[in-house]
């Protein structure tokens, strides 16, 4: 697709979710949005280093624990305002995406041995997460109440589905300039041959350095919103395979490597979990359960993703 | 107080739990030297595994021991026909695609549990859970005991298998050279699905082996999953001495880093010595380079 026609699109979701306001009144559906906005943009992080470099992380929930802790801990130990802790909770996330990425990059692991260090590394936080007193050990965190917009705590869901959709319309800038850029270009490069890419004379580490950066960045920012929106954290939340797990449904879902594809993604999973909910019920371990059944269904039948079916059907 | 006495015990636990993991690791390393999988439903499946010895116990009163076979025999059916049904259906040409399956399969069955069993921590009583051996100075509870003496032999038997009988020759020939093992008549998805089973039977004996010293809960096999992972890169990916030694390894560090640092932060030094491994010596201690 040109890029004109991507950008039109592109404008075309955020006008129309930020009308959603407007027209719809239920707090439910409200807060739908908001959850599949979160996903989405956690998605679109996963999106950066696993679609477009073919990095696949199992342990995404490093970066967000990292900029959720951030933004938590900064506003109870150290009384900052929330707004200020975004950009930090953007570089807790890149700065420990870099630091994990230089360590298993420069020995040159890949495919399923990243996959493997990355768990590991959420598992190592998670842990120290759970035993320390700064990080609220078992018991977890809990951000004072503050309502107003002064200290990021929006009376109305409008207030959180604007910041959501900012952050999305964010990552879909990244993915967009991803497309379009050389940087891009050397990515995908590395991703369908880095020793062919190596050879052509693509600096294959500072690629991926510069993926996982701007990955665990993004992935930072849903972090913070998170700790935002809940004003509750706890080390499984943060750093739990959960989080690492959803990171990279919605992008597998919705379609590897495309710009749109985990914001597809995130709202179908979102309403299929939704309709679950409904027709069996609140239940512990119910949402995952299919969302674990739809993983192996997309890789089995689908492997191209939800995005696969609109091309598809034009070609 | 003697620091002998606490150590000492210390050691002996955490070999008897790490010929445990030295058994869930044979079976992972099995199913990675042959296919070249990374199975991650490997803890999901030992904890289907203690939930079925568990259920065995409960609801019929069969011992853990004595539900053995039936637990090898089941668990090596469900690896079979998982790699023939949907595994091995999956790559699409890319090892990454696999994993994503193994992935989504560990998070269906954990779900699941977690959702008809819900998160209760579940235990059996057994007549023998508390008699003791006794070891010179040192008590070895006999579970400990069973299980570390299981392992080692359900470990022979498998050498003997890989070494002396026709499938192990198979296997191996597979895990050499695909192609040149299908020129030869060998019937690749066959072995590739007899491996997987073998390798999740392996699942099934170190569940009865561990229920009567252990618990069950939906999250079991997530801690054992990362402890497995860890004793393979450290034997070695496909090496099956590196497993069994590793296996004890990662055990006895488990156990005194649990000793020194407390309950909670212990956990880590298993993690520590995986990604260590993972970045300093990803063949790990016997592993030949790829």
């Amino acid at each position: 697709m040109s890029p004109r026609g991507q950008i039109a699109i592109a404008l075309v979701f955020v006008l129309v979710v930020a009308s959603v306001p407007a027209w719809v009144a239920s707090d439910f559906w409200l807060s739908f949005v908001i959850m599949s906005l979160f996903y989405a943009q956690l998605g679109i992080a996963w999106n950066i280093l696993g679609g477009y470099g073919g990095q696949y992380s199992f342990g995404h929930a490093a970066f967000f624990g990292w900029g959720a802790y951030a933004t938590a801990m900064a506003q109870i130990h150290l009384g900052a305002n929330p707004w200020l802790m975004l950009p930090v909770a953007a570089a807790a996330g890149g700065g420990i995406g870099v630091v994990l990425g230089w360590l298993s990059f420069r020995y040159g692991l890949r495919g399923s041995y990243f996959a493997l260090v990355t768990l590991a590394f959420a598992e190592v936080f998670r842990v120290l997460a759970t035993t320390f007193a700064v990080t609220g050990a078992g018991a977890g965190l809990l951000i004072a109440l503050a309502p107003g917009a002064a200290q990021l705590q929006f009376t109305t869901k409008a207030g959180f589905l604007y910041l959501a959709l900012a952050f999305v319309a964010l990552g879909l800038a990244a993915s967009l300039w991803l497309e379009h850029s050389r940087f891009g270009a050397r990515l995908a490069a590395l991703r369908e041959n880095e020793d062919a890419a190596r050879a052509l004379g693509v600096d294959v580490l500072r690629v991926k350095l510069g993926a996982i950066a701007l990955s665990g960045a993004l992935a930072g920012l849903a972090g913070a919103f998170y700790a935002q929106y809940f004003l509750y954290l706890d080390a499984g939340i943060a750093f739990g395979p959960a989080m690492s797990v959803e990171a990279l449904l919605a992008p597998i879902v919705g379609g590897l490597g495309t710009v749109f594809g985990p914001v597809i993604g995130a709202f179908a999973l979102q309403l299929v979990a939704e309709v679950a909910r409904h027709v069996l019920g609140e239940a512990p371990g119910l949402a995952l359960t299919l969302f674990g059944a739809i993983l192996v269904g997309m890789v089995l039948f689908l492997p191209r993703g939800l995005m696969s079916l609109a091309r598809r059907r034009r070609a | 107080m003697n620091y002998a006495d606490i150590v000492l015990p210390s050691l002996v636990n955490g070999l008897t739990t790490g010929a445990v993991y030295a058994l869930v690791a044979l079976g992972l390393t099995l199913i990675y030297g042959v296919l070249h999988i990374i199975n991650f439903a490997h803890g999901s499946f030992l904890m289907l595994a203690l939930y079925g010895v568990f259920f065995l116990k409960s609801g019929l009163g069969i011992d853990p021991y004595l539900a053995l076979p039936v637990l090898a025999g089941g668990a090596f059916v469900v690896g079979y026909a998982l790699q023939r049904s949907i595994i091995g259906r999956a790559s699409h040409g890319r090892d990454e695609n696999i994993l994503l399956v193994t992935l989504g399969l560990s998070v269906i069955v954990e779900n699941a549990a977690l959702y008809f069993w819900r998160s209760d921590t579940r235990t059996i009583e057994t007549p023998y859970a508390f008699e003791t051996l006794e070891l010179g100075a040192i008590l070895v509870p006999v579970p400990r005991a069973v299980a570390f003496f299981g392992a080692v032999l359900v470990a022979f038997l498998l050498w003997l298998l890989m070494t002396r009988t026709d499938l192990g020759k198979a296997i191996r020939a597979l895990a050499k050279e695909r192609q040149g093992a299908r020129l030869v008549g060998i019937d690749v998805d066959h072995v590739f699905a007899m491996s997987f089973g073998i390798g999740t039977a392996c699942l099934g004996v170190a569940a009865c082996l561990l229920l009567p010293m252990f618990y069950v809960t939906p999250q079991v096999g997530h801690a054992f999953v990362l402890v497995a992972f860890t004793v393979v890169v450290l034997g070695g990916m496909g090496s099956f001495t590196g497993a069994l030694i590793g296996g004890m390894l990662v055990g006895m560090v488990e156990s005194l880093s649990g000793l020194f640092l407390g309950e909670s932060l212990g956990q880590i030094g298993v993690f520590l010595i995986f990604i260590a491994i993972l970045l300093f010596r990803p063949t790990g201690l016997l592993g030949h380079r790829a």
